[in-house]
C-alpha cells in the first residue's frame, strides 16, 4: 500500500533527476560494506537494497534501526527504512561482526 | 573457530533457553520428552529446508518474505505460549495437588503437549535456518577448512545447549506444586518478547507503523549485543532501543493472555456446575 503512495513521487524524481529514482544500493564485498557510508534524507523512506557480491552467507543487522535480514551469496534483499531523524545510524553484518557501515541521515 | 563458534552460540542460546523453559513447565508430564525432542527434531528438519529456499522466501511477496515467514513462526509460537498457561491456569492447580499429594514426579494429568512441542519445534526452526545459511555459506567460501569449523559449530551448540540446561536445572529446584506458577510467568514473558520481536519484523516489511523509532534508549546500561543482554532478549524480549510498536504487542500479549488466564472458567467450577 505504502509502494503505492512512494510510486508517483518516485516517478517524479525520475523525470526530474534519473539517478534518484533508483533505490540505493548496499554492496558486500570482502566483508566491506561499499559504499561504507550512505546518506539519505532526513524523514524520507527509502528502499534499501543489499546486495552479497562475497561467497559466504551475510545478516544485514542493525539494533539501532531494527533490521535484520540474511544475505545470501549472490543474492540481494531490500530493507524499508526511514522516515527518521537526523543521525548516524550503525548497521553490521551479524554474521561477521566486523563489516560495519553506516547510514547518515541530513 | 571461535568466530564460528561465537555466531552459532548466539543463535542456538534462544532456542535453547526455549527448550529449557518447556521443559520445566512440562515437568512430570507422561511422554514430555517424546514431544519436545520430536518438536526440536521436526524443526531442525524444518530449519535445513528453509534454508534451502532461503532465496525462494527473501524474494516472496515483493522481497518482504523473510519478514512475513519470521512474523508467522514467532506468532504461531506466541499463540502456542498462550494456549499452555491458559490450559495451565485451569489445570495447573489441580497438578500442583496431585503433585503434592502423590509425592512423585510423574502426573497423570494430560498437559496439551503439541502446543509445547510446537513452540521448541518452531524455535529450533527459525534460529536453526540461520545456522544451516551460516555454515553452509562459511564452507562453501572455504575460508576455513571444514573440520575446524564444524568444530567451532559444535563448540558452539554445546554452550548453547549447556545455557538451557543451566536455566532447565535452575528451574528444577523449585518444588513441583510451586514450579508451574514460575513457569506460567516465564512462558508468559517469552511469548510477550516473540510478540515484539515479530512486530520488529512487520516495520521492516513496512506494513506496520513503527509509531516512534527509539521509544528509549537503554544501550548504554546494557546493550542487545552482549551476553547478559542477548539471555534477557530471549528470556522476556529485552530491546536497548525499542520502538512503540514493540512496546504495543508486548503490553497487548501480556494482558490478553493474562486476561485469558484469570477470567476463564477454572474447570473445578465447570465440574460444580
Amino acid at each position: 500500500m505504502v509502494r503505492h503512495t512512494l510510486l508517483p513521487v518516485l516517478l517524479l524524481l525520475a523525470l526530474a533527476s534519473p539517478a534518484l529514482a533508483d533505490d540505493p544500493v548496499i554492496a558486500i564485498k570482502n566483508h566491506q560494506f561499499v559504499p561504507a557510508e550512505l546518506e539519505i534524507a532526513a524523514g524520507a523512506k527509502v528502499k534499501l537494497i543489499v546486495r552479497n557480491d562475497d561467497p559466504t552467507t551475510s545478516e544485514f543487522e542493525s539494533t539501532e534501526l531494527h533490521r535484520e535480514k540474511v544475505v545470501q551469496s549472490g543474492g540481494q534483499i531490500s530493507v524499508f527504512i526511514g522516515p527518521l531523524d537526523p543521525g548516524r545510524y550503525e548497521f553490521f553484518d551479524d554474521f561477521h561482526p566486523e563489516t560495519r557501515g553506516h547510514l547518515v541521515v541530513k | 573457530m571461535l568466530a564460528t563458534a561465537i555466531i552459532v552460540f548466539r543463535e542456538v542460546l534462544e532456542a535453547a533457553l526455549v527448550v529449557g523453559i518447556v521443559l520445566a513447565a512440562s515437568r512430570g508430564v507422561k511422554r514430555r520428552l517424546v514431544w519436545v525432542s520430536g518438536g526440536v527434531a521436526a524443526g531442525v528438519l524444518g530449519a535445513m529446508l528453509v534454508a534451502g529456499f532461503a532465496g525462494e522466501i527473501a524474494a516472496a511477496v515483493d522481497g518482504i518474505g523473510q519478514e512475513l515467514f519470521n512474523a508467522a513462526v514467532l506468532f504461531a509460537a506466541v499463540a502456542m505460549l498462550g494456549w499452555h498457561n491458559v490450559w495451565m491456569s485451569r489445570h495447573g492447580r489441580e497438578m500442583a495437588a496431585e503433585a503434592t499429594r502423590i509425592g512423585k514426579d510423574v502426573l497423570s494429568g494430560a498437559q496439551p503437549l503439541y502446543a509445547l512441542g510446537l513452540v521448541v519445534g518452531l524455535a529450533a526452526l527459525r534460529e536453526g535456518s540461520e545456522i544451516v545459511l551460516f555454515l553452509y555459506g562459511v564452507a562453501v567460501a572455504g575460508g576455513y577448512s571444514a573440520a575446524v569449523m564444524l568444530v567451532g559449530g559444535a563448540l558452539g551448540l554445546a554452550a548453547g545447549v549447556a545455557a538451557g540446561a543451566a536455566i532447565y536445572l535452575g528451574l528444577l529446584s523449585i518444588p513441583l506444586n510451586r514450579l508451574f506458577a514460575v513457569t506460567s510467568w516465564l512462558v508468559l514473558l517469552l511469548a510477550a518478547g516473540m510478540a515484539s520481536q515479530g512486530a520488529a519484523f512487520l516495520v521492516q516489511a513496512d506494513l506496520v507503523p513503527p509509531l516512534g523509532n527509539t521509544v528509549w534508549d537503554t544501550s548504554r546500561l546494557l546493550t542487545e549485543g552482549s551476553i547478559p543482554g542477548q539471555v534477557l532478549h530471549a528470556l522476556m524480549g529485552y530491546t536497548a532501543r525499542p520502538a512503540g510498536i514493540q512496546l504495543v504487542f508486548y503490553m497487548m500479549t501480556l494482558v490478553g493472555i493474562g486476561a485469558l488466564m484469570r477470567f476463564l472458567p477454572h474447570r473445578r467450577r465447570v465440574v460444580r456446575v
